[in-house]
């Protein structure tokens, strides 16, 4: 396992900070506070933050917020954000109708 | 279209094709057939697609090339479509979108 | 299912050379692109491209893009449009949403070419519609014909946020700061020196308190920073916008290939989230290679040469060419490659802090404070001289991949040598016919005409003007100076726009001889 997810790191106790009202998740309108507050819940990867306060799950799939969130998650468990592992890429990579999706074309 | 370039020093003058007209909550508006809706509102100085969710917060155009969905609005009964990457066509009908309804937050 | 000897993802500048090198090659080769038009962010580039003539140096982002497109049909490449990879699965297998429609296409080789995103920095009301991407103002100004702000303020004064300020100038609009966080001006200083000495000031070590407004954008406050970037209480500064552009960097577009399960690294020099790759776009997938933005953060130029060694490579894997026809070619790219890859810009050289020109010249502190070079700083670099007559004044004061002036001279009155980077210098006793090909050929604008003393008290300066209306012979005006500010009147003695200069039009001011050295910009009286 690698040492930032080691969950028996004392990584201090919950802080707030003045810009803890911050919004960062333009999509899910996620802020600040609320993403390092769920760091001290525990959530110690993106993904977990994804499936924990939905930030990086809106419309726009993180495009805009996730290397905020990184950068966030990053400086609160005190390593660098190239250490953090990134999110889980998936279909569709865009916004798209379900019934797009699911309308698979014939063979042309 | 008082905000549009007449004339460009280096692209010259644009062809911009047929003109048409469209509804914006209930206003007739002109705009250039397959220019963006979110190009034809800009230049009709209109700044706010949409009222977020949550906070009820105005979001206009971000980033004008589809990824942040920030841009999105209902049009022709569709909401979240990403006006920055459709293109207009001849009597669309383009609502601000408040959450992801039409009617704003008071009337949901 | 479909089958291609090739699919490639991304139809900007190494997309698309990648499928030119590829089908010329004879693969049968289709580029999927999700935008309506192809050319990437090429068409949004409005500027002359540096390097030399093999990176299509002096020519515009558009032109090139124009080119790009041309070779491609040329060629026999498919570019389908509005067409959206949303999956790239096992053995090669792509999954397009094309209209409303989703399709399975499979390749015997991918290239990924999605390029990269934007980054964002968030401040109090940020979210407030007027606060844009300097990728979003490009799109509406230079794609669309829309001005994206009346008055604006830029955040970032790297190459994106220095170039983009300037387009914002050409199409009207008014920039009233250019901001960053940095302690040093982070893009080209020739791109920060056409924008200051328009008027736009620079705020280093600065950055945005507080963008204003209810509903949208109405102003912004910034602020000094320390070097831990904390605000300096009492530095703020209020301006009245309506738009705030944020260029604060890009990041490369890489999830399509951590999906298709491609070794990634984070790498901050990359600008982030990259496949693992060799030198030649090679991936930890056998046949899936990567050119341009979406393997590292870099620009046009390299992206193009990249995906032309993504296209030869693809060709060899897929047995096209011979291993030892592939070298060949890939020796030569490299060469190109590497030519652009050097100087105090190189990704080699990225977060390193040079105060000093490889001909041991220091850096002007005010360029990299202010974006322009002081008066007293200029003479120290070698293309600045002085003689009787016309001559050319060379501003060029940082070693950059760039040598378009020395073969725009047809008297050879300039010259870099054969190491790319090289400051050019005005050839000794060489003999300048006033022609103005140097001026409009430079890239940076950094090159000016100057008689110093015409004999009756009065020099003229010629400087490549690229805005409308274009000033009338005999219109009065006020001559600026590298910094931005008045430095005394100056009249138009004439405007030539001719085919070879490529909209760079020259304009030549007469002002009073003192203040030759000192006047780089005209501006309209109002």
């Amino acid at each position: 396992m690698n040492s930032v997810n080691d969950r028996s790191r004392d990584i201090g106790p919950f802080v707030p900070a003045p810009d803890d009202d911050m919004l960062i998740c333009r999509c899910e309108e996620i802020t600040k506070g609320e993403i390092r507050q769920a760091v001290h819940d525990g959530m110690w990867t993106i993904t977990e933050i994804r499936r924990y306060l939905r930030a990086g799950m809106g419309l726009c799939q993180g495009q805009t917020c996730s290397r905020l969130v990184k950068g966030i998650v990053a400086r609160e468990l005190g390593v660098s954000p190239a250490e953090i592992e990134p999110a889980t890429s998936r279909v569709p990579m865009r916004p798209i109708q379900m019934r797009v999706f699911a309308n698979e074309a014939k063979e042309d | 279209m008082a905000d549009r370039i007449a004339e460009h020093p280096i692209l010259g003058v644009q062809e911009k094709g047929k003109i048409v007209k469209f509804v914006f909550d209930g206003m007739q508006i002109e705009g250039y057939e397959g220019e963006p809706i979110a190009a034809a509102l800009k230049a009709a100085d209109v700044m706010v697609h949409r009222y977020t969710q949550k906070e009820h917060k105005p979001r206009g155009i971000f980033c004008a090339i589809g990824r942040c969905t920030d841009c999105v609005m209902i049009v022709d009964g569709v909401p979240n479509v990403r006006t920055c990457i459709t293109p207009l066509k001849e009597g669309m009908v383009v609502k601000t979108q408040f959450g992801v309804s039409e009617k704003p937050f008071d009337e949901q | 299912m479909k089958r291609y000897d090739l699919i490639i993802v991304g139809a900007g500048p190494s997309g698309l050379s990648a499928a030119i090198e590829a089908a010329k090659r004879g693969l049968e080769v289709v580029v999927f692109d999700e935008n309506e038009k192809p050319g990437g962010q090429l068409f949004k580039q409005i500027h002359k491209f540096f390097g030399s003539k093999e990176h299509r140096a002096k020519t515009r982002g558009f032109v090139i893009g124009k080119q790009l497109l041309d070779e491609a049909a040329a060629a026999g490449v498919l570019v389908v449009l509005n067409a959206t990879v949303i999956g790239l699965y096992q053995d090669k297998e792509v999954v397009v949403k094309i209209k409303e429609s989703i399709r399975h296409y499979k390749a015997d080789a991918v290239v990924i070419a999605t390029g990269a995103a934007e980054n964002m920095v968030t401040f109090k009301g940020w979210t407030l519609p007027g606060v844009i991407g300097a990728g979003a103002a490009q799109t509406l100004m230079n794609l669309h014909g829309v001005l994206p702000g009346k008055k604006v303020l830029m955040l970032g004064s790297g190459n994106v946020g220095l170039v983009v300020s300037f387009q914002l100038l050409q199409c009207g609009c008014e920039v009233v700061a250019l901001v960053d966080a940095a302690p040093r001006v982070g893009g080209y200083g020739v791109h920060a020196a056409k924008v200051a000495r328009t008027g736009v000031p620079f705020y280093l070590s600065h950055t945005i308190v507080e963008a204003e407004g209810d509903e949208w954008v109405t102003g912004v406050t910034i602020a000094q920073v320390d070097d831990k970037f904390n605000f300096i209480e009492g530095t703020e500064k209020h301006f009245d916008v309506d738009t705030i552009c944020l260029a604060v960097g890009l990041s490369p577009m890489s999830q399509l290939l951590k999906m298709a399960g491609a070794k990634m690294e984070d790498n901050p020099k990359k600008g982030g989230q990259v496949p693992v790759c060799d030198e030649y776009g090679r991936t930890s997938i056998p046949g899936v290679f990567v050119a341009g933005d979406v393997s590292g953060i870099e620009e046009a130029s390299s992206a193009m040469i990249e995906g032309r060694m993504a296209g030869v490579v693809a060709a060899e894997y897929l047995g096209f060419i011979d291993t030892e026809s592939m070298d060949t070619e890939l020796k030569e790219m490299e060469k190109a490659l590497d030519g652009l890859r050097q100087g105090m810009f190189a990704p080699k050289n990225r977060g390193k802090a040079i105060d000093k020109t490889e001909e041991g010249i220091d850096i002007s502190v005010n360029l990299l404070k202010r974006g322009f070079v002081a008066d007293d700083e200029i003479e120290k670099y070698p293309g600045v001289t002085h003689k009787k007559g016309v001559h050319p004044v060379i501003e060029c004061t940082q070693n950059i991949p760039c040598n378009p002036c020395q073969d725009a001279c047809p008297k050879k009155c300039i010259s870099i040598g054969s190491n790319i980077t090289s400051l050019p210098i005005v050839v000794k006793d060489s003999e300048c016919i006033n022609c103005g090909m140097c001026v409009a050929s430079c890239s940076g604008q950094a090159i000016f005409l100057v008689d110093e003393d015409c004999g009756d008290g009065t020099a003229t300066v010629t400087l490549p003007y690229e805005f409308l209306p274009l000033p009338k012979e005999g219109e009065k005006g006020i001559a600026l100076g590298r910094d931005g500010n008045e430095v005394c009147k100056a009249e138009v003695v004439s405007v030539k726009s001719a085919k070879a200069f490529d909209k760079t039009n020259l304009l030549t001011m007469r002002v009073p001889k003192e203040y030759a050295m000192k006047a780089r910009f005209f501006k309209v009286s109002k």
